[in-house]
């Protein structure tokens, strides 16, 4: 690796090195490394790129790093990782990719995430993404994340994507059993001429499952963001869907919480607010000594906290 | 020394709020009191520089200090604590007490300066202040943060609002505690007898004006005695 590939690793994953315990490396477009653990089984697919990952069931307390990195402009990859986690598991994945872009070409990285959660499984999964570079090229990242759960499973999904990401298109689907839950937090930060658009359709089929979509976003001078988001309750179950946005100059946002409810027991909330940031805020903090300037940056660098 | 000179404030929409209010104020304890509407959160907001004066000037130790912004009077010894304290998604209450300390701030300094306004401070320290605490607490916050200052000059617009009768005695030795740390003074608006009774001096403000100033022995009985028509509530009367 280097420095640049090891900065953007540090970036995305707050890895110095190539981590312990399982873990697959990818960098410009091929598979640098990766490594099994006792529990966790990674198999490199032989029809397209990427990998398949078996965790066994009853694997506690184990995490492991799916980090991708592009210091190549230009370069284009779509990927396909699939997750398959055994029941009673308790265990973290920690994905991310950096792009560092200082050519003229168009880099674009395209992850392909499924999770498939079998009965009791439980799964921390964290996704950054980062991109820099002084060149003229783009920076463009589509992640897809499909996510099967089994009765009783449990999700955490947490995505963010603050700096450097010219153009991204997120896609994510969801269906729970019965007795399932999930729970995503989104973060986006855009600026100058960005666009990002986040799509979630979240199925609550199973009896007493329920999922919380909660997405916090800042959109900064020209950018644009859409928030779009559809829970569908099928059964008796809750969800919940927000959007909670700052906009600053000129930039724009539309969000779309929608709801929907298919069964006389589904109980389902939606909520979007859009705003600038509070002048009273502003206010307080310029009172403890801040400047204009500084104030903003610490209420939205909280806000995306 | 704040020194304030014939000072008026107007609305946008021309109403007159303030009304050539000249004070000199260097004692420990100053409370402003007067009747709602009367024109006290204004005078606040004036001082800390929130608004601009319509007229008049705002001197700080003799330096005018009119024209300075909200965050260079904070930085030249000006505090103040908010009516209502604001609330922020996502920053912590050890976030808002490091802000106020200008530096990062350990854990166990936030619990002291929690500690002091009835905090319980694990509890607190790593909570967002955000709409999930209450009134009181935001309250108790937001003194925190003004003791963490320990500026020359600490004004709070009414410090007890929201809090219960139980901490009041800790409310008053948090400002006597605060004294003895800055030997600046303290401006406090309040409606409430026992805070008009730590002040040394007490500033009566109705209709927009200063309808008396003077040592609290002479204020107090007068103003605790007060029917309508008061000296010092007459010519809000009459507006």
């Amino acid at each position: 690796m280097d420095q640049i590939q090891k900065r953007l690793l540090e970036e995305v994953a707050d890895l110095h090195e190539v981590p312990q315990g399982a873990y697959s490396l990818r960098i410009n477009g091929q598979l640098h490394g990766k490594n099994d653990s006792e529990n966790i089984t990674i198999v490199k697919k032989e029809d397209k790129p990427g990998i398949d990952i078996y965790i066994r069931p009853g694997t506690k307390n184990e995490s492991m790093h799916i980090p991708v990195i592009l210091s190549q402009s230009g370069l284009k990859e779509t990927v396909y990782n699939d997750f398959h986690i055994g029941e009673d598991c308790d265990v973290t994945i920690v994905a991310g990719c950096g792009i560092h872009n200082s050519g003229s070409g168009e880099s674009e990285h395209s992850g392909i995430h499924a999770f498939y959660l079998a009965k009791n499984a439980k799964l921390k999964y964290v996704e950054k993404h980062y991109g820099e570079g002084d060149g003229n090229g783009k920076n463009v990242m589509n992640p897809t994340t499909i996510v099967v759960m089994d009765e009783n499973s449990y999700m955490e999904m947490e995505t963010a994507q603050i700096k450097g990401v010219d153009s991204t298109e997120r896609s994510t689907t969801a269906t729970l059993a019965s007795g399932a839950t999930l729970i995503v937090r989104e973060k986006i930060m855009t600026h100058g001429e960005q666009f990002a658009k986040t799509d979630f359709t979240v199925d609550l089929n199973g009896e007493d499952c329920g999922a919380h979509v909660v997405s916090r976003s800042v959109a900064k001078d020209n950018s644009r963001q859409s928030f779009l988001s559809h829970v569908r309750g099928n059964n008796k179950c809750s969800g919940h869907t927000e959007c909670d946005a700052i906009i600053m100059d000129d930039a724009q946002v539309i969000a779309l919480p929608q709801i929907e409810a298919n069964h006389v027991d589904a109980s389902l909330i939606h909520e979007a607010a859009i705003g600038k940031i509070a002048g009273e805020q502003l206010i307080k903090l310029m009172t403890l000594g801040l400047s204009e300037q500084e104030a903003e940056e610490q209420i939205v660098n909280g806000f995306l906290k | 020394m704040l020194e304030l000179k014939n000072l008026s404030y107007k609305t946008e929409d021309g109403k007159e709020i303030l009304r050539n209010v000249s004070l000199k104020i260097e004692d420990r304890f100053v409370a402003v009191t007067g009747p709602n509407g009367s024109g006290k959160s204004t005078l606040a907001k004036l001082i800390a520089g929130i608004y601009t004066p319509t007229s008049g000037q705002i001197l700080l130790d003799g330096v005018d200090i009119t024209n300075m912004s909200i965050s260079d009077r904070a930085n030249n010894g000006i505090s103040f604590a908010f009516q209502q304290p604001v609330r922020f998604k996502g920053i912590t209450v050890k976030d808002l007490i490091s802000i106020a300390a200008g530096k990062k701030i350990s854990v166990s300094e936030a619990c002291q300066y929690l500690s002091e306004v009835g905090l319980c401070a694990k509890d607190y320290v790593n909570r967002e202040v955000d709409g999930s605490l209450s009134g009181g607490e935001l309250k108790r916050i937001e003194i925190a943060m003004i003791n963490v200052r320990g500026t020359k000059l600490s004004v709070f617009d009414e410090p007890e609002a929201g809090i219960d009768l139980w901490s009041f005695n800790n409310l008053i030795q948090v400002f006597k505690s605060m004294h003895e740390r800055t030997r600046g003074t303290i401006l406090i608006i309040s409606h409430q007898e026992r805070i008009l009774d730590i002040a040394d001096k007490i500033v009566v403000i109705a209709g927009g004006e200063v309808t008396a100033y003077g040592a609290k022995n002479d204020i107090l009985p007068e103003l605790l005695g007060a029917r309508a028509g008061c000296r010092f509530t007459a010519k809000e009367a009459q507006v």
